[in-house]
């Protein structure tokens, strides 16, 4: 048995330990952080025209499914008539090529696809990852290695290979965006799970809980009250960097033809045969690409705002011009002596 | 030793019955399709006894438990196909006959391999090296403007999906600047020059997006690494700073980065896949995407299987090479 | 330096003070340390005796702290010299230990090998040589075996065993200055006793200047010649042992040395205890571990506990005590035997049964007022009625000596001491016969213990409670209890009343714990290091 003693560490502070935990702390580490503001001003931005694409194209009078042939050189190839692909007041960004359908509806309706599926993707793995991980850390030894087995495998599955093939044999009559959120929610929910039992079983361990079981409360309401809270920071962290990524792997399944299909518009999509047709339209290109990279970009800085909102100490030493001071405390830890 | 032995032992059982786990899996989803696996083959035009045809000959009567085993025994031992006219043998390791052409999946797969692992190894060289390099760098320079940079360098590359940079790259490489041809693969035994040029197009789209999420790590994990305590012991010790991180601080700070290198595979083989099919790279990624598109399953299964294979033996290295860095890990 | 050798003292610290941020954490300190002198640095948290130490070398560069007046180490001014200056200092002139040696130990190199390359850093010997050094220090230190263990990494050690490894690597270029920070406090107290008495020996061998920077006035009386009291940043007293302890002038001395629990005071008791028992183990074991592994960490233990009255239960870690505590309260299933309550058997948790934890940060839920959590025995029982609930509660925070308004306010707003009676107002929630405390005060400072103990105390007499006291401090519990229970290895070896468990001690066992504990007179110090040595030589 080790000798090290479980009990004293150096006398605790008998002065208030400052940090607040809670709600509004957190919201106002987040609004300290102006790369995380802007990110969110931006995604917030997003949100809205995804929301409000049946708005922005009635404006501009125009919908993503309709074709115009008229605007389309079919002599030379598909190319849009006009210049900058067949801008113009009617058409704010251009046509497609070959199809003639306008750009910015296209744009704006895919927005709709690209941040929908993504969302309810992460909403898919969180759901799933916290019901495996809560019962794998509640439960019996026999329920946590079968499920903690079931997760491993679920972890090694790769993403990517694994949706492509699952896309290709489900028949077309089922609703594709439907289909791409339950591939991607069904497949990636592996390391949320890992994360939501490791952090159950060390709140289990936790004295309050066991107060809380002496106070008298059964198990379901403990669950509920004491550790399902403690659970939300880590939740959130992962969950806030999983959209982004799942934007990427929706774009990705796009582009190669087996996530969304025609006619319903997502960025990926737009992008397949993007490599084609830029010299002649460079906003077919531009324009997707650019909206990928700008939404998978501000999803992940406002990730990385709240996961060093959640936990400040952690990220402290990570944070660019953070200075060279060491975190308060480290190692030793006890007491409030540097 | 004996600690390690064992875990070594346990670690592999555990990958073989993760392999079979997955074997099961992919099989019974593919197979036990609702769609009709026939119908889907033959195409929608045929007429029913055109599907029932098909059925028979893919032998898609028997129960699906008798299907696996079969299918398990062709990988074990190797089986026979009566082809209509003549019996063929498949020698082990047998994934079966492509739908579509009747070649054997196995053949096939061990063609396109050399250039999907061209591809993916030279890549992983790349990121490891890029990854590891500029983490270690912003962690060093903390503080400072180039840290800055680097920072939001590394976060950009990250949030770029793979084909958009291997888009980008394409077009202002190929097509703008003239300064490389469009790839065109050529094998390293053919050519290795050839060779090592045409995949540097492939190599960096792929490469340079898991090169930001390494640098983004290894810079993480270098500066906790710095706030441990045995860094503060030895400098108390006046061990000279160039040693400190040398030799106390890189083991602590790369033992993570090695174990997610592991993860990050999974995600690699995916990128490759979309790097395979933007530059027309005639790797396993670009026959799956195909074998998708006209829905032939044993060379979507077998080439799932195969990848699925090389994801677990990864996970499984990095597992052993991160218990050989720390040996903690093997008490556990 | 150009200081007469004979003379110049072997540290000089003038007016110190070092700044973190706005935050003074030492305050214009001033002392000297003779060559081979010993001094030791008393104080609370909080009392920047960490902060001074590690200014002594140097090591508040690296935090960013800033440093003013003077501090001469060992003929280098630490506040001017150049890096390389300080490299020449740090190991080879004087060494510091630390107080985790597992942290502070590099996890990935043998032992032997980190020690000789700091031998190599300050000497120009070679590998063979350096090795050979290390082994020799680890054996000079004691740890048998030194040949095979120089080749271990920190985790296959002991603590104790790390502890001494981190001793031996401070003695390889044989320091003018040893520098301890905290050295036993993670360690039990016979553990503590060895390093304590190891660190005399080495003294005395030597020659070497010791400076002991600790929390527990005992230790410091064990192993220095002066003492210097510290209190927020400043020096409150300094003076020789037997003067700071035995006549000390300041009040805060004073204070800080009459909390200090003494193992040969016996407690103070109220009217006896009644007969009545209430609460009894009856051949407890338990059971953890599977196959080959499996192994009891209470075996056979049974004992009593009457109305009004406290029992003790002592031991060291992994004696099982704590496993005992839990038992008792229903949160772990007995593997054989009972417990039994008023009579009858008891399984599972009730509120006649409650406990007081250990940590004062873990055992209250953070997301939730502190209200709220001594509410929780109350809504359990089905209570609706707010008003009552919050009356009910504000009582309690003032029997505990809290203020009744603070029910909305949330734990991190409240000091270790005050968390502490939060959850002690929370076991009396649920009115019970029976509070058993867990290691209750050990993570406090010595002045917050006392009055958390004479809360205890206060509230056993007013209701009537019994309480099981678990800790490992032998000194604390001889002054909470009236009978005593000592755990080994999960069984008792010695159980009584308390005067004669301490006074009289029948197991061996014992004897060996109670020469361990540090005393505070200089005097009884050398007779409990005698005593020790003819305890080991048995």
């Amino acid at each position: 048995m080790s000798e090290a003693l479980v009990a004293t560490q150096a006398p605790g502070t008998d002065t208030p330990v400052p940090g607040a935990s809670g709600a509004r702390s957190f919201w106002r580490r987040l609004r300290a952080q102006r790369a995380a503001l802007v990110a969110a001003v931006v995604v917030a931005l997003l949100v809205l025209v995804a929301l409000f694409a049946p708005l922005l194209t009635a404006l501009e009078g125009q919908d993503p499914t309709t074709y115009h042939p008229s605007l389309i050189d079919s002599a030379r190839g598909g190319v849009p008539v006009g210049s900058f692909g067949g801008m113009s007041a009617h058409h704010w960004l251009g046509v497609e090529p070959q199809t003639g359908r306008d750009l910015f509806a296209r744009l704006v309706y895919g927005a709709r696809v690209s941040l929908g599926v993504a969302l309810a993707a992460t909403v898919v793995q969180v759901v799933i990852g916290i019901t495996i991980g809560v019962a794998s850390a509640l439960g019996s030894r026999w329920v946590d290695q079968f499920l903690s087995r079931v997760t491993d495998i679920i972890v090694a599955m790769p993403l990517m290979i694994m949706s492509l093939a699952l896309l290709a044999i489900v028949p077309s009559s089922f609703p594709r965006p439907v289909l791409v959120t339950l591939v991607i929610g069904l497949i990636a929910w592996g390391n949320i799970a890992k994360i939501v039992r490791a952090q159950t079983l060390t709140l289990k361990g936790l004295d309050y809980v066991s107060a809380a079981r002496l106070s008298g409360w059964g198990t379901w309401r403990i669950a509920r009250r004491e550790l399902l809270p403690g659970l939300a920071a880590p939740v959130i962290t992962y969950a806030a960097l999983l959209v982004p990524i799942n934007i990427s792997v929706e774009a990705a399944l796009s582009f190669l033809g087996v996530g969304v299909k025609p006619p319903t518009p997502s960025w990926g999509q737009m992008l397949t045969a993007a490599d084609v047709w830029y010299q002649a339209a460079p906003q077919y290109l531009l324009f997707p690409a650019g909206a990928l990279f700008v939404t998978v970009l501000a999803l992940t800085v406002l990730g990385d705002g709240v996961r060093t909102a959640l936990d400040p100490r952690a990220a402290s030493r990570l944070r660019v011009g953070a200075g060279r001071r060491r975190g308060a405390g480290t190692g030793s830890g006890k007491g409030a002596d540097a | 030793m004996s600690g390690f032995g064992g875990f070594v032992l346990r670690r592999g059982v555990g990958a073989v019955i993760t392999l079979f786990a997955i074997s099961v899996i992919i099989y019974v989803v593919f197979y036990a399709t609702p769609g009709n696996v026939a119908q889907i083959t033959c195409g929608p035009r045929c007429s029913p006894e055109q599907v029932h045809q098909v059925a028979q000959q893919l032998r898609l009567d028997d129960p699906l438990y008798l299907r696996y085993w079969h299918f398990l025994e062709g990988i074990l031992v190797g089986r026979d196909y009566s082809t209509g006219t003549a019996v063929q043998h498949c020698s082990a390791p047998c994934l079966g006959l492509s739908y579509q052409s009747d070649q054997q999946v196995t053949e096939l797969i061990l063609a396109k391999l050399p250039v999907s692992l061209s591809l993916v190894l030279g890549a992983m060289v790349l990121w490891l090296v890029l990854g590891v390099g500029t983490g270690m760098l912003s962690a060093w320079r903390r503080g400072r403007l180039s840290e800055r940079v680097l920072t939001g360098i590394t976060l950009a590359g990250t949030a770029t999906p793979v084909f958009v940079i291997g888009l980008v790259l394409m077009i202002v490489v190929c097509g703008e600047l003239h300064l490389l041809p469009f790839p065109q693969y050529v094998a390293f035994t053919d050519d290795p020059e050839q060779w090592a040029w045409n995949l540097l197009l492939p190599w960096l789209s792929l490469a340079l997006i898991e090169a930001a999420t390494f640098a983004r790590l290894t810079r993480a994990s270098m500066l906790e690494t710095l706030a441990e305590d045995h860094i503060r012991t030895f400098r108390a010790y006046g061990v000279g700073e160039r040693s400190v991180i040398g030799r106390h601080a890189l083991r602590g700070a790369l033992a993570p980065v090695i174990a997610l290198n592991a993860n990050n595979f999974g995600s690699a083989v995916g990128g490759a896949v979309l790097t395979e099919t933007l530059f027309g790279l005639p790797g396993i990624g670009q026959e799956l995407v195909h074998a998708v598109a006209v829905v032939d399953l044993p060379v979507v299964v077998g080439m799932v299987l195969v990848i699925g294979f090389f994801v677990v033996i990864a996970n499984a290295v990095a597992d052993l090479l991160y218990a050989v860095a720390d040996r903690r890990v093997v008490l556990a | 330096m150009s200081d007469s050798p004979v003379t110049a003292p072997l540290v000089q610290v003038t007016d110190l003070t070092v700044e973190f941020g706005g935050l003074r954490a030492v305050d214009g300190l001033s002392f000297e340390l003779a060559v081979g002198g010993a001094l030791g640095l008393v104080g609370e948290s909080g009392s920047g005796k960490s902060t001074v130490a590690s200014a002594l070398l140097g090591l508040h560069r690296d935090t960013g702290a800033r440093l003013g007046g003077s501090v001469l180490v060992a003929g280098t001014d630490v506040g001017r010299a150049s890096d390389e200056e300080l490299r020449r200092l740090r190991g080879a002139k004087a060494a510091m230990v630390f107080q985790d040696p597992l942290s502070s130990l590099d996890p990935y190199y043998a032992i032997g090998d980190q020690i000789a390359e700091v031998y190599r850093v300050h000497t120009r010997a070679s590998r063979r040589a350096a090795r050979a050094r290390a082994v020799e220090v680890l054996d000079r230190v004691g740890i048998p075996d030194a040949v095979r263990r120089s080749r271990s990494r920190p985790h296959e050690f002991s603590g104790g065993m790390r502890q001494r490894a981190l001793i031996a690597m401070a003695l390889a270029c044989e320091p003018d200055l040893l520098i301890a920070d905290e050295p036993t406090t993670a360690l039990d107290v016979t553990v503590q006793a060895q390093i304590l008495d190891l660190l005399h020996t080495l003294r005395q061998e030597t020659g070497m200047g010791l400076l002991l920077v600790t929390h527990d006035v005992g230790v410091a009386a064990e192993s220095v010649d002066e003492v210097l009291v510290m209190r927020h940043g400043k020096a409150v007293e300094h003076g020789s042992v037997a003067t700071v302890l035995g006549a000390p002038r300041e009040e805060y001395t004073r204070d800080l040395l009459s909390a200090v629990p003494r193992v040969d005071v016996s407690r103070v008791s109220p009217a006896a205890p009644s007969e009545e028992v209430v609460i009894e183990a009856v051949g407890l074991r338990r059971e953890f571990g599977r196959g080959r592994g499996r192994f009891a960490a209470v075996d056979d233990v049974s004992l009593t506990v009457r109305r009004g009255e406290t029992l003790g239960v002592v031991g060291e870690s992994g004696s099982g005590k704590t496993t005992l505590g839990r038992m008792l309260v229903g949160l772990l299933e007995p593997t054989a035997g009972e417990v039994r309550y008023e009579g009858g058997v008891r399984s599972g948790v009730g509120p006649a049964v409650q406990m007081v934890f250990q940590d004062p940060v873990s055992s209250l839920n953070p997301r939730r007022s502190v209200g709220e959590s001594i509410a929780d025995p109350l809504r359990a029982r089905g209570e609706r009625d707010e008003r009552h609930i919050r009356h009910r509660v504000g009582e309690l925070l003032a029997r505990v000596g809290l203020d009744a308004e603070h029910y909305d306010r949330y734990p991190h707003e409240f000091s270790g001491g005050q968390r502490q009676r939060v959850g002690i107002a929370r076991a009396l929630a649920a009115d019970p016969r029976v509070i058993v405390c867990d290691e209750p005060v050990s993570a406090l400072d010595v002045t917050t213990q006392a009055q958390v103990v004479a809360l205890l105390g206060e509230l056993q007499r007013e209701l009537g409670l019994a309480l099981v006291f678990v800790a490992h401090d032998l000194a604390v519990v001889r002054q909470v209890s009236d009978r005593v229970a000592v755990m080994r290895g999960g069984r008792i070896v010695e159980y009584g009343p308390a005067d004669e468990v301490y006074g009289a001690p029948q197991d061996p066992y014992t004897r060996q714990l109670l020469a361990a504990v540090p005393a505070l007179d200089p005097v009884v110090a050398a007779r409990r290091r005698s005593a020790r040595k003819e305890l080991t030589a048995a």
